[in-house]
């Protein structure tokens, strides 16, 4: 994958990667303008970082910041390199590796669509209603949930669903934040 | 104070108000207005290449050899992508261009319309910021904005694409002061941490087989940077190598230079690298040219790491003590700080670590078995440096890429910063006859040679037409083996000698084909004849294509073969390897 991963650089003499590869998640505030999703998107394809999940949206409207947060999975020095690679793009202020930081606060959401009839739909509201689960649609054959939690939580109810009828899902990716008052 | 204009006549405006005499471009119909408000003016001059490549090598040339940016103006699609190898090249070598492409009027934008491609899209990653321009109001401050970017921090080449519409519209011209730009997560740290320098300096002062390996941002950091290398080196009469786009910062005559170290470096660079105690690398960036084996690079040894750029900083190679910030204010604070601690060199105490250099420096690695009848390529290089030590004119050396690249770096000497212009970390053939155009546009008095091979100066040939309409009397010294020599090597000591499509059929006469072009062609294919024909060369007012015959299948060496540690370098057979290694790095060697 990353050719300096490997000791030697070399293709004639190739050797194994040793470190373990971790997951962590990764808070990029960037200015909001044309391209800059295609140039943090592009750094990981050219690069031969993985990318797991990313969501971005503008969260400050007055000084067009938007904020990215992006799941990664690497060897802790490919870690490193990934954020200050990201730092080095100039429309980047900050890049924040949450999971390096501390336990940061992880959630996702995602809209689960669920058709059946008969005793399945009783089944089907008595899960979600332990998942906290909402109802956004409903029909005589079908349901529409909304559920909040983390990726864990709700892959766990989309699980569940699979044999009551699940039709499709959708997820939002994960926004996180750390815990206390400091912001980014 | 805004004054209303065309977006055609703002880029000009803004090339004047930064101070650029030259750009080099070629015209299109997707820039013809900006070309119309070039023709109107006088302060701006254009040079017109025969292939958007040439332009972007020749504003490296133009930027490496004077500091400044170099400027590219091409028009859209086929313009622009042929702009993309000169664009990663900068980017590699950290060279400041700022390239301005000219694209279809926005309305026709996403259209598949004629000359039409994603500019920023293509060029996303292979430049160090793009930017299309889509509202006249924003074209005045992203102008700027990119000679800022492209200059300022780690250097590298700048898009700024320009639709035809925006070009004709009219707006405001001002010129935004740092505070208005809009790129305020932007802050390069040019100034380096207090307290790592003091700790540098610490360990420097303990160090007893220290070692400087500088890099190209010595060069990048300015004239100052090489002033107060040759300072700090001073002060502490500690041993200097750099890597191949570092050479000029630290004089070649001086004692204390090792020669440049890597895959074709000094035995004694290598071994002192290996060996070192304590090494302070001084902008350059562990390349693998240079690390080989990494996980056997210098392995006893504390590193010390100053770099503008943070991302340099352990990306290949673990270092003790990083200090992010620019060459030139790192070294300054060092000198200071080794002047409050001593006034003398560690002269008495690295004794034994220049004793045991001294050693290594007597393999004589570059030596090579000279020939009555043959022109050995190394030789003819040296013939080349001592020809123009005789002249009073400033000498700037261009190369393409491959075994004449490593033969220059080897063999001819630089003692000055910026003179020196070489494709290092794309390694692009065809680099160096445009190059060399322009430095010489920048330096129209001075010497400009383009060490060539016959194979990579065909790449970009017709630049030589440039250089005649222009008359700008580049040297081009074709050292002509008639092979790719540099892959022709590779296939001898690492493919069995099969050697697929690495040598040069169907040549053509330089000579005849100088002369088509309205260029001097000269050949020279005897020893003996090698000097006078340099002379001719030098002695021409003109442009010169120099095709010297030389030995067709010489290796370039020392090598350190790919993969490998710095110890198991391949030396040439006339090497007096003498008791320094034992029979089991003989075996290696």
């Amino acid at each position: 994958m990353n050719a300096h991963l490997q000791p030697t650089g070399s293709a004639y003499f190739l050797t194994q990667e040793t470190q373990q590869i971790e997951r962590h998640t990764l808070s990029v505030l960037v200015d909001n303008e044309p391209g800059i999703l295609a140039r943090v998107v592009g750094l990981f394809s050219a690069r031969g970082y993985n990318i797991e999940s990313l969501t971005v949206s503008e969260t400050e409207h007055g000084r067009r910041l938007s904020r990215i947060t992006v799941v990664v999975t690497a060897t802790p020095r490919v870690l490193v390199q990934i954020k200050l690679q990201l730092e080095r793009l100039v429309p980047v202020h900050r890049v924040h590796d949450l999971t390096a930081e501390g336990s940061a606060i992880e959630r996702e959401l995602a809209l689960i669509k669920v058709a059946g009839t008969g005793e399945h739909r009783g089944e089907t509201l008595r899960l979600a209603d332990a998942f906290r689960a909402h109802i956004v649609d409903a029909t005589v054959e079908s349901f529409v949930f909304e559920v909040t939690g983390k990726p864990d939580k709700i892959d766990s109810f989309i699980a569940l669903m699979q044999p009551l009828g699940l039709v499709e899902v959708v997820r939002t990716g994960l926004a996180a934040i750390s815990r206390g008052k400091e912001s980014l | 104070m805004a004054e209303k204009m065309t977006g055609a006549e703002m880029v000009i405006q803004a090339l004047t108000d930064q101070g650029i005499e030259h750009i080099f471009g070629y015209p299109g119909g997707a820039a013809l207005p900006i070309y119309d408000a070039m023709f109107q003016q006088d302060f701006v001059k254009h040079i017109l290449v025969r292939h958007e490549q040439g332009a972007t090598h020749m504003a490296e040339g133009y930027a490496r050899s004077t500091g400044k940016a170099g400027v590219v103006l091409v028009t859209s699609g086929p313009g622009a992508t042929n702009a993309v190898t000169g664009l990663t090249d900068a980017l590699l070598d950290s060279i400041p261009l700022v390239c301005i492409t000219a694209q279809v009027p926005t309305t026709l934008i996403g259209t598949d319309a004629f000359q039409e491609c994603d500019t920023v899209g293509i060029t996303r990653s292979c430049t160090k910021h793009n930017y299309l321009v889509k509202d006249i109001a924003e074209l005045p401050r992203i102008m700027h904005e990119a000679f800022r970017i492209a200059t300022t921090g780690r250097p590298g080449p700048v898009v700024v694409d320009i639709p035809k519409d925006v070009q004709f519209a009219v707006g405001d011209y001002y010129r935004p002061d740092d505070a208005s730009l809009r790129h305020q997560s932007y802050r390069p740290q040019v100034d380096g941490d207090a307290k790592a320098i003091e700790a540098a300096v610490d360990l420097m002062l303990k160090a007893e087989r220290p070692i400087f390996y500088t890099g190209g941002g010595v060069i990048n950091a300015g004239p100052e940077a090489s002033e107060n290398l040759r300072e700090l080196a001073e002060l502490t009469g500690f041993p200097v190598t750099s890597t191949l786009m570092g050479l000029g910062a630290f004089p070649a005559s001086n004692p204390q230079w090792m020669g440049m170290l890597g895959m074709h470096g000094t035995y004694e660079a290598n071994m002192a690298m290996h060996d070192c105690d304590v090494m302070i690398n001084i902008g350059a960036r562990f390349d693998d040219r240079i690390t080989g084996r990494v996980d056997a690079f210098s392995p006893n040894s504390t590193k010390i790491h100053i770099d503008i750029d943070p991302s340099s900083i352990n990306k290949i190679v673990r270092v003790d003590l990083p200090i992010v910030g620019d060459c030139n204010r790192v070294l300054e604070e060092m000198i200071r700080v080794w002047r409050s601690r001593t006034n003398q060199p560690r002269t008495e105490a690295i004794a034994p670590w220049w004793a045991e250099i001294q050693k290594w420096r007597s393999v004589n690695s570059l030596g090579f078995k000279n020939s009555d009848t043959v022109i050995k390529p190394q030789w003819a290089i040296q013939r080349l440096y001592e020809a123009t030590r005789k002249q009073s004119k400033d000498v700037y050396i261009t190369t393409e890429v491959g075994q004449h690249q490593m033969w220059a770096a080897q063999h001819f000497h630089f003692d000055k910063p910026n003179h020196w212009m070489t494709s290092g970390g794309l390694g692009t053939m065809g680099y160096g006859l445009p190059a060399a155009v322009g430095v010489q546009v920048a330096h129209p008095d001075a010497l400009v040679i383009d060490i060539a091979g016959e194979a990579s100066v065909q790449m970009t040939m017709q630049e030589l037409s440039t250089a005649v309409q222009y008359r700008l009397p580049i040297k081009v010294f074709i050292l002509n083996n008639e092979r790719m020599g540099m892959v022709r090597q590779w296939q001898d000591l690492l493919h069995g000698s099969r050697y697929a499509h690495s040598y040069s059929e169907s040549l053509p006469d330089f000579v005849k084909l100088a002369e088509a072009y309205g260029a001097k062609g000269i050949k020279c294919d005897t020893p003996a004849e090698l000097d006078a024909a340099i002379a001719d060369m030098l002695a021409y007012d003109g442009p010169v294509l120099f095709d010297v015959l030389v030995e067709r299948d010489e290796n370039c060496l020392p090598m350190i073969p790919s993969g490998k540690p710095h110890n198991e370098i391949i030396l040439p057979d006339t090497a007096g390897i003498g008791d320094i290694i034992d029979e089991k790095g003989k075996m290696l060697v």
